[in-house]
């Protein structure tokens, strides 16, 4: 299986933290970030992650199952986690989590008929304090009020960048 | 640069440099006191650095509070296996986002107090779990690894005194379970996050069963003060037998949310009032969720007390990971407990029959009772079901799910009983929690 010169690059690092001997510790980093690069786990990617940290395709799969951020289901581009937690709960996360669900017409890890956007509704992601707090991909937004997750999600499903969406400005450096 | 405003009632210790311009580099941090801590330290012998940490009363951060000399000191010193240490970033309790600021405005810090917790037992090589969500963090620390690598504060010859120390970041993949110390030493080793069983404790045979120095972020961030100042200033900090600071992450329903640096043992209604700017609408306060969501709740009565591990403890809960939810009078305690169980029914990881089943269980109970078709007897149930997985279960998430509940169904058993005979939920506008 070929990966890009940078997610190489990553593998290598990654398999020179560990001890000779204790290769398997790179598995769930490197799942975490190959299934950024494929899509999804494959059967394919388990077994290639198998075979660079020396153990059997069995020992990657029963990680895969096991980690919520690992998935063999493709999600949309951006995608959009609504944390409903307690902190969030308090100050409006379910009814911004109704709100996205409502619309764009799908639920809990569904993603849109053009596979811009997928929803998931998360567990606490450490953004207690400014709460209510989304997730698209990696980046955090916080204190977000319904008027900013409509913004978020038309300009979305039109096409654009999260970055070129007014009023709504990712935290964090 | 924090995202939100400070309060003049701070006291900033780990927080001091989150204002500085570029807080993130190596050079603020060498300007601002700087690796002076480990210079001092090296020194130091190893007894004398982990009496520091001992005199400072430092107490663990991740929620437990077990004394950290102490348990530094329980790493054997003639040990032929290599030593690690393991830094807990895995930050997910409910109501808790501390570690995230720590790293993220300041993550030189860290990796001294990584650093001499080394020097303290001798380690080689140490690693830092983060949490997956936390993506860019890991792009954080591993910039600040890179300098501390690059001006000779890591490596195989650090600043030419002859101490070898390498330090990684290591990505989780998104299990609350992981946080649970014996759990993430698993998911390090590549595995899935199931709990081990104990002694032998991490000190003992920890990262790939070699022993290991295993704390929370915010513990490891104290360390640099506390060798630099002593351990007595650090102590001096707080309240008897709980030195310091700690960073209360406060969230819900105040006027001013965030994380604040306040002393051990800060009154928890004046963190409220004073810091957090009193209840949202000027609403009455009902309830205060300590420290994370695994903290029996108190009731608004109970909430003029010093917030710091014993007196939270005699208190029936505790300080837990700081996270400081306050509830105020409009809050559903069914839905809210209903909320706090879902998280733990997804998040057990099925290794324990108690934990797997009775959160399942309670989940479903919950449930029944938030939508109207509970009875009676499940009152009774529920806190049965709930002292049926205390201490039955080989890590605390089974007791973290059922503490929490005893206490609302004890404290608010009348809104439980609001919800019998399909009446409508009292608090409740239109939305239901769905299962």
């Amino acid at each position: 299986m070929t990966f890009s010169p940078e997610l190489e690059a990553r593998f290598e690092k990654f398999l020179a933290k560990y001890p000779a001997d204790r290769k398997r510790s790179a598995v769930i980093p490197m799942l975490v970030y190959a299934q950024d690069e494929t899509e999804a786990i494959t059967q394919e990617l388990i077994e290639e992650v198998a075979k660079r940290c020396g153990v059997t395709p069995l020992q990657v799969d029963e990680v895969v199952g096991f980690y919520s951020m690992l998935h063999k289901k493709p999600q949309g581009k951006y995608h959009v986690q609504v944390c409903t937690n307690i902190s969030c709960l308090l100050v409006g996360g379910e009814e911004l989590w109704n709100q996205a669900c409502h619309k764009l017409g799908i639920g809990h890890k569904q993603t849109s008929a053009d596979g811009r956007v997928s929803l998931e509704e998360v567990e606490c992601m450490g953004a207690c304090s400014w709460a209510p707090a989304v997730q698209v991909n990696y980046d955090f937004y916080h204190f977000v009020t319904p008027g900013q997750l409509d913004k978020l999600l038309d300009g979305l499903a039109a096409g654009k960048k999260p970055e070129e969406i007014a009023d709504v400005k990712k935290v964090s450096c | 640069m924090r995202y939100n405003p400070p309060s003049p009632l701070e006291t900033p210790v780990l927080s001091r440099r989150f204002r500085l311009p570029n807080s993130q580099s190596i050079d603020t941090y060498l300007a601002n006191d700087g690796y002076k801590a480990f210079e001092k330290a090296t020194g130091m012998t190893q007894d004398e650095i982990i009496g520091e940490v001992k005199t400072s009363i430092l107490r663990g951060r991740g929620g437990a509070g077990f004394p950290t000399g102490m348990k530094w000191s329980f790493v054997p010193r003639t040990s032929p296996k290599p030593k690690y240490i393991v830094v807990n970033a895995d930050e997910s309790e409910p109501g808790t986002c501390k570690d995230r600021l720590l790293i993220e405005f300041d993550p030189h810090q860290l990796i001294e107090g990584v650093l001499i917790a080394a020097l303290a037992v001798g380690a080689q090589q140490g690693y830092i779990y983060i949490r997956g969500e936390f993506r860019y963090l890991i792009g954080v620390m591993d910039k600040a690894i890179d300098e501390a690598y690059a001006k000779g504060y890591l490596g195989d010859n650090i600043q030419g005194k002859g101490i070898k120390f390498h330090l990684a970041t290591h990505s989780g993949a998104g299990a609350y379970e992981c946080g649970e110390e014996s759990a993430l030493l698993e998911s390090l080793e590549g595995k899935r996050g199931n709990p081990r069983i104990r002694p032998p404790f991490p000190a003992v045979a920890g990262c790939y069963q070699s022993p290991t120095i295993l704390n929370n972020v915010e513990t490891f961030c104290a360390v640099p003060s506390i060798i630099l100042n002593g351990g007595l200033w650090f102590a001096g900090l707080g309240t008897p037998k709980n030195g310091g600071t700690r960073m209360f992450c406060l969230s819900g329903h105040v006027n001013k949310p965030g994380v604040y640096e306040l002393p051990m043992g800060f009154n928890l209604m004046r963190m409220i009032n004073e810091v957090g700017g009193g209840i949202r609408g000027g609403k009455k306060l009902k309830a205060v969720v300590p420290g994370g969501s695994s903290c029996p709740i108190l009731k608004a009565d109970e909430c003029d007390l010093a917030m710091d591990y014993d007196t939270v403890a005699a208190a029936k809960s505790m300080l837990g990971s700081g996270g400081v939810v306050v509830l105020d009078e409009d809050t559903c305690m069914v839905k809210f407990a209903l909320r706090i169980m879902r998280f733990y029914a997804h998040e057990s990881c099925g290794w324990c029959i108690p934990c797997r089943e009775g959160t399942t269980w309670l989940k479903k109970l919950l449930t029944r009772f938030h939508e109207g078709q509970g009875q009676r007897s499940d009152i009774v149930m529920i806190g049965d079901l709930s002292r049926n997985m205390l201490g039955r279960t080989f890590c605390p998430l089974g007791d973290a799910a059922a503490m929490p509940t005893i206490a609302i169904v004890e404290k608010f058993r009348e809104e439980f009983e609001a919800h019998l005979d399909g009446k409508p939920c009292p608090h409740e506008k239109g939305s239901r929690l769905a299962a």
